[in-house]
């Protein structure tokens, strides 16, 4: 990794570290230099570097609450706005403990996504209704609920 | 205890303004923040909405539980036991709500 002023440039081994990384969190400094061909002292020193410039922001587990016996449901959230409160509400949205995800799109008109979790349809409903709609600049809500999921990548491909 | 005419027909906070969705998280755009307001967007709200709301008990809670008024909340959960759909749904809780807005502003009643 060089560092350029306020930015950082990461070399090839850096990346295969944090691909490795992505997959599996708990891999040792010994492991990763096992499979990258490198001393364990060398990934270290990556890690430790990445670590400090914010690189890798953190390390966490992805629990199945299915299989802990937690049922809940996934909705996507389309939130249609004035143009001029459309921060804002996005903003309002991250605060809740519900909301997992939040980002804006532009289509014919500005919108604002959210991913909700919920425990069943009644309180995502209450949710929607007492939480979002209420919210200064909100025009209209479309909301899906996830049925079945098909692929859930929790790694980010470095493209 | 009666609650007060006024307490019924004031203006309630944004927060507790009824919202109309069509289905589960699917809002409309429209709300009411007085039993005026819920009147006039009686006529306007997709007839889905009507249904959606009445058969989940939301009309009847907003009006007992926000607005204080337990008679047309009764007046209304009477309607849902007629399992009213359709154009004659707005138009029986048009009647209702209508009606009893004279009352609580002491015009002469509707007829029926």
């Amino acid at each position: 990794m060089k560092i350029k002023g306020q930015g950082v440039s990461l070399d090839a081994l850096d990346w295969r570290i944090l691909q490795l990384l992505q997959e599996n969190s708990k891999l040792t400094f010994t492991e990763i230099g096992n499979k990258l061909d490198v001393a364990h002292s060398t990934v270290y020193d990556r890690i430790q570097k990445m670590e400090e410039h914010g690189i890798i922001k953190k390390y966490r587990a992805i629990v199945d609450l299915e299989k802990a016996g937690i049922q809940q449901i996934t909705a996507l959230i389309t939130i249609h706005t004035d143009p001029k409160e459309s921060e804002n509400i996005a903003q309002r949205l991250t605060g809740f403990l519900e909301v997992l995800e939040v980002s804006s799109s532009f289509s014919e008109e500005l919108v604002v996504n959210a991913k909700v979790i919920s425990q069943d349809q009644a309180k995502l409903h209450s949710f929607i209704a007492q939480s979002i709609a209420p919210l200064p600049g909100v025009l209209r809500i479309r909301t899906s609920i996830i049925t079945k999921k098909y692929k859930e990548e929790t790694s980010q491909p470095f493209l | 205890m009666a609650v007060s005419s006024s307490r019924i027909l004031r203006s309630v906070l944004r927060e507790e303004a009824f919202y109309f969705f069509t289905s589960i998280g699917n809002y409309t755009g429209q709300s009411a923040a007085s039993l005026d307001e819920f009147l006039q967007k009686i006529k306007e709200v997709n007839i889905k909405s009507l249904e959606f709301h009445l058969y989940r008990e939301d009309f009847e809670k907003w009006i007992s539980q926000t607005l204080g008024d337990a008679k047309l909340a009764e007046d209304i959960k009477g309607l849902r036991n007629m399992k009213v759909v359709g154009n004659a749904l707005r138009d029986r809780l048009y009647f209702l709500v209508s009606r009893r807005l004279k009352d609580l502003k002491g015009a002469p009643q509707a007829s029926r």
